[in-house]
């Protein structure tokens, strides 16, 4: 019964919840960056999803499941089925680069259970052990002999991926979600019990307690900086929207497709509202609970810093290393990532699965052997281009970035300003009971875009230059972005296709009709 | 840890815990009374593919 909104949930909940949100709070002075992180929650994040949530059973009523399908049907234009390309493309490429990272989870998890992690104090072990083992050092050393372990985790993630998707939705993604979300919330809890009773590990270090790990984590001030001045700070305005944006799955194309799938009578508002209540509880909850308190404890400040990568792989590992019964909890978190990581990716197949059956009229079958072969070759380009992790660098940045800004700003712009706000209320209060109040449509139409199009701007003033000096300068990185422009034109033929045939659908159903109609006279 | 940190944590753990629950209870709720609340049984391609 509650089968899509775990599912959602699963595809929400991932490693960002636990490595990305919990660095970014204790970069921002972490109890003050709650503040923009919860009013970009209620301003950016609440309204996108009820909108995403509310176009996709729009989409579905009439017949369609993948997001130039679903865009067809909000803005009947010629062109508007080609911007949903992203709608393909984003879930797609994200998925060649998650599966990468899911088999880095999945093989810890595996290290741990049978005793070869931790290695021991020193960090620098566990640098070299992440380095090499993800094949950083050159381009194509993972598909050396030496590097065959991690190959294999890829494949069997591989394999359970399509194993899942193949049994359907109901059968394999909902019924993993259902199955993988609340094992992932008892690991968790088990992890967080295990934290907050940490006490003061070391005597010798009496600062390093769980009262000072927590308040790294929640001060909304430091010795340096107070709260309004830390509120003052607008990175940190921006790094919590963002954080709201990529946390809660919107403008993935995942959503919209599953969406798609509930009847008129659904609640959409509240599957939305539960879906995010469920992201939002496992990121503040568990993650914020989790990851830098235990850095802090086991390891001191300096530690509880870094990068997603580097906190999740290199910095917890030795947390584990500090901790009793650290090889228990260290299975546990990275059987928790894992689980995370699987819901995730799974839920990113299916766009493009709907896409095949009902753009190309291909069985489900077919979809996914054809979905197989594309994301084998994608995954092969991330794994083979592993040097510095460039290809996955590149991918996560025009893809898993880039384009979700894009796609979600033109999904808030048709749904507010093509198919109109009027309407898109009029659908979204339909099956449900909860308040869908008028100012919500002013917030679609007008609030959202901008802050979505302000953070979009001041990101790419940011960032894109110096992605585009690294196509320049790195050889790699420019053949994985000729790989995704060769990838973004594949699924833009392939959507042409699919309009000549829906156009071809549509004149036999108007044929149909009109001999009907004749009938009837 | 300091005040601001307890209120901060607390009042955050408080309002996401009460925003989760809050939403599976009203999910609850109304599933018992409305039979396919959020089922997509009978509306997957996958579905329609076995009964071909």
């Amino acid at each position: 019964m509650i089968g899509v909104i775990l599912a959602v949930m699963g595809s929400a909940i991932g490693l960002g919840n636990f490595l990305r949100f919990p660095g970014l709070a204790a970069k921002y002075e972490g109890g003050a960056f709650m503040v923009p992180y919860f009013i970009a929650l209620f301003l950016l994040g609440l309204p996108i999803a009820w909108m995403e949530w509310t176009i996709g059973r729009v989409g579905g009523e009439k017949g369609y499941h993948s997001t130039p399908g679903i865009f067809r049907i909000l803005w009947p234009s010629k062109g508007s089925p080609y911007l949903g390309f992203l709608g393909i493309l984003v879930p797609v490429g994200i998925y060649m680069y998650y599966v990468f990272i899911e088999a880095w989870c999945l093989y810890y998890a595996y290290q741990y259970a049978i005793g070869a992690l931790p290695l021991g104090a020193d960090s620098t072990a566990y640098q070299q052990f992440f380095a090499t083992f993800t094949g950083q050092s050159a381009d194509g050393s993972l598909f050396s002999f030496a590097h065959s372990n991690l190959m294999i985790f890829l494949l069997i993630c591989y394999v359970l991926n399509m194993i899942i998707i193949y049994r359907g939705i109901a059968g394999g993604i909902e019924l993993v979600s259902m199955v993988g979300i609340p094992v992932l919330f008892i690991a968790a809890g088990a992890i967080l019990f295990r934290v907050l009773t940490l006490g003061t590990p070391d005597v010798n270090l009496p600062d390093q307690n769980v009262l000072n790990g927590l308040g790294f984590m929640w001060n909304p001030t430091t010795e340096t900086t107070g709260f309004f001045e830390a509120l003052s700070n607008s990175d940190m305005w921006l790094a919590a929207a963002g954080q709201i944006f990529f946390t809660l799955s919107v403008g993935f194309g995942v959503i919209i497709t599953y969406s798609s799938y509930l009847k008129r009578g659904d609640d959409v508002i509240l599957s939305a509202t539960t879906s995010v209540a469920g992201n939002t509880f496992a990121e503040v909850a568990l993650g914020g609970m989790i990851t830098i308190p235990a850095a802090f404890i086991l390891l001191g400040p300096a530690a509880a810093g870094g990068s997603s990568f580097t906190l999740g792989f290199i910095t917890l590992p030795l947390v584990f290393e500090h901790m009793a019964w650290g090889s228990l909890f260290g299975f546990l978190w990275f059987f928790l990532l894992f689980i995370a990581a699987i819901t995730s990716s799974i839920s990113m197949l299916q766009p493009a699965i709907a896409f095949f059956e009902e753009g190309l009229g291909t069985n489900r079958s077919i979809s996914i052997t054809i979905l197989s072969f594309i994301t084998l070759v994608g995954t092969g380009v991330v794994a083979f281009f592993s040097k510095g992790l460039i290809g996955l660098d590149q991918m996560d940045f025009w893809i898993g970035t880039l384009g979700i800004f894009l796609l979600a700003t033109i999904q808030v712009i048709i749904a507010g300003w093509i198919f109109g706000i009027d309407r898109l209320l009029t659908e979204a209060r339909s099956g449900t009971k909860l308040p869908v109040p008028n100012w919500v449509g002013f917030m679609i139409k007008y609030v959202s875009p901008t802050f979505l199009l302000v953070i979009f701007g001041f990101w790419l003033k940011q960032n894109l230059f110096g992605y585009i000096d690294l196509l320049v300068e790195n050889e790699s990185a420019r053949l994985t972005f000729f790989f995704i422009l060769f990838l973004s034109g594949f699924f833009i033929m392939l959507i042409i296709q699919a309009m000549r045939r829906w156009a071809h659908l549509d004149e036999q159903t108007n044929q149909s009709e009109n001999i009907e109609n004749r009938g009837l006279k | 840890m300091n005040i601001g940190g307890w209120v901060i944590m607390i009042l955050s753990l408080v309002f996401v815990t009460l925003f989760f629950l809050g939403s599976l209870y009203m999910v609850i709720r109304r599933g018992s009374k409305s039979g396919q609340l959020h089922s997509t049984f009978d509306e997957t391609p996958d579905m329609k593919d076995i009964d071909q």
